[in-house]
């Protein structure tokens, strides 16, 4: 049996982004209809589980949002509001609100919820204060939760999401759908919120595992809602092709102690069938419009070759090689081409990988690759395989001194001892 | 993310020619509803559980196939819901909903989830 405080909790989840999108649209004012929304919330705490939770939970929050909307026109909360129509009395403006809020709820239509994805995603806010905003207002998550996620004490996030909601006031950010090039960038920055939420559950691997886990499903559900927002925007599938590809590992990614087990020795029965066939699915629908050459499809398609490798012997690194070339194409950066030099090694063995690793570092140019742990760890492999075992295990030392996430260095510190051992005269 | 079943249990005696405009409105926003929230993975109603047939093995080998349903019920899944939530109270939170908009009760269940076997040091077989 859940408690009622679960219940209401559940409830909001899924009453939330509808109800903050409709208040929003009759307040535009995305940070007050939030607030409003919250204020409901708290009376829905307080009512609900005295009388029990009602038949139409949302048009109840809608009812005390509208009350406490009024409250707000009263004392002045709203003034600068553009629907506020100055010479109108008190009274009057007071009527137009309630009508207005009245409805909204069942007028809500998709084009609000996009509105509020736009606008928690707008590029006036640090990507900390989107993150936050997007898992507030469209994950319908509280602030507790969120926190508990991201390993920062819970006022801190209370603070960033102020903050966030105060720089979109004042900057008069519009709780509007973006058009023409605009609205191209701003699809971007949103995947990219999605992108980092899914990453921060997938691959941080600190804090409490069920947490994370539910960040990457959430980042899951949110690209599934922005699928049905934006269908024909090719980026969108590939992004959930990408999720659904990687999420599939998940039950392999770990061994018993919790230890990471990484991609050529998983044990592949392990993965999720049924959400490669979904990820798959999507990469197609993302192909089939026109963009499968486009950053998130191109990184679904390498995805996918690993995907479609029974073993890890099997896998096609040569065609793996060719998406990176793509890849560099669109997205070029020192982590793509060191994940390039890795294929390339893969295909056509480790001298011409470190070939390719050195050329990569050389452009990418010492500062760029002096923070990232996987340039020497990658090289060291390289050299081992090569048989230059003292200068790889030089190259393992400096990964080590890089990196302070504890299971990357367990892995490390393993090669490293496994590479003692294995040349007990070197 | 989990998955969870919503079955909606109509009566046998279930006529859904009386089913009224409001209810076909209501569950259409429902499914509005799950889809804008990302929680809609699939959705279908069902024919009545009288045109159901029913298959048994026969203890001599073979399959026999009867008109009706396999148990005589005082209930039959009427159609049904499979939602992506987060939780057990997520998913209940839709099911409050499906009771209202279908006016009978529904069944919430979950979905079993494949967790990888975690056997014991030593070679387990092929595959």
């Amino acid at each position: 049996m859940s408690g009622v405080h679960e219940t209401i909790e559940a409830v909001w989840r899924i009453e939330a982004t509808r109800l903050i999108a409709a208040i929003a649209r009759v307040v535009r004012d995305v940070g007050l209809a939030e607030e409003l929304a919250q204020e409901a919330l708290v009376t829905a705490l307080e009512v609900w589980p005295e009388e029990g939770i009602p038949d139409r939970p949302g048009a109840w929050l809608m009812t005390a949002a509208k009350r406490r909307a009024i409250d707000a026109l009263r004392r002045g909360r709203m003034l600068e509001r553009k629907h506020v129509e100055l010479g109108l009395e008190l009274e009057r403006q007071q009527e137009r609100l309630g009508d207005a809020l009245d409805h909204a709820l069942d007028e809500v239509i998709d084009d609000d919820v996009l509105r509020l994805v736009f606008t928690a995603c707008h590029p006036v806010l640090p990507v900390e204060g989107r993150i936050a905003l997007t898992l507030r207002l469209i994950g319908g998550l509280t602030t507790a939760e969120i926190a508990r996620a991201f390993l920062v004490p819970e006022k801190t996030l209370g603070q960033r999401i102020s903050r966030a909601k105060k720089t979109l006031a004042e900057a008069h950010v519009p709780f509007e759908t973006p058009r023409g090039d605009e609205l191209n960038r701003r699809v971007e920055s949103v995947l990219t919120v999605v992108y980092i939420i899914f990453n921060e559950g997938y691959t941080a691997t600190a804090g409490e595992e069920w947490m994370r886990t539910a960040l990457s499903e959430e980042a899951l559900r949110l690209g599934r809602i922005l699928r049905r927002l934006l269908p024909g925007e090719s980026e969108v599938h590939a992004l959930i092709a990408l999720m659904e590809l990687q999420a599939s590992r998940s039950a392999a990614r770990r061994g018993p102690d919790g230890e990471a087990v990484l991609l050529p020795d998983q044990d592949r029965s392990l993965w999720d069938r049924a959400q490669i066939q979904r990820g798959f699915a999507a990469l197609e629908r993302a192909q089939r419009l026109g963009g499968g050459a486009r950053p998130y499809a191109l990184q679904a398609s390498i995805a996918a070759c690993h995907m479609r490798a029974r073993t890890a012997e099997e896998t096609d690194w040569g065609r793996i090689v060719l998406l990176y070339d793509a890849l560099l194409q669109v997205l070029p950066s020192p982590v793509v081409a060191l994940n390039r030099a890795v294929a390339v090694g893969m295909a056509w063995g480790p001298a011409a990988g470190l070939d390719e690793l050195d050329a990569a570092t050389a452009l990418a140019g010492e500062s760029a690759t002096a923070s990232y742990h996987l340039f020497p760890s990658v090289r060291g492999d390289f050299l081992r395989k090569l048989g230059r075992l003292s200068e790889a295990r030089d190259e393992i030392r400096r990964a080590l001194a890089m990196t302070k996430n504890l299971r990357e260095r367990e892995l490390l510190e393993k090669r490293l001892r496994q590479w003692e051992k294995a040349t007990p005269s070197a | 993310m989990p998955q969870y079943l919503i079955a909606i249990q109509h009566p046998e005696d279930y006529d859904p020619s009386l089913e009224g405009e409001a209810m076909i409105r209501d569950i259409a926003a429902l499914n509005e509803e799950m889809d804008a929230a990302g929680a809609r993975f699939f959705a279908g109603g069902l024919e009545s559980a009288r045109h159901a047939r029913s298959l048994r093995k026969q203890p001599g080998g073979g399959v026999s196939i009867t008109d009706g349903p396999y148990l005589e019920a005082k209930e039959h899944v009427g159609g049904f819901w499979i939602l992506d939530c987060a939780d057990l109270d997520e998913a209940l939170a839709w099911g409050r909903k499906a009771v209202v908009a279908c006016r009978v009760p529904v069944e919430v269940r979950a979905f079993l989830r494949i967790r990888p076997k975690r056997e014991s040091p030593g070679r387990g077989g092929s595959a």
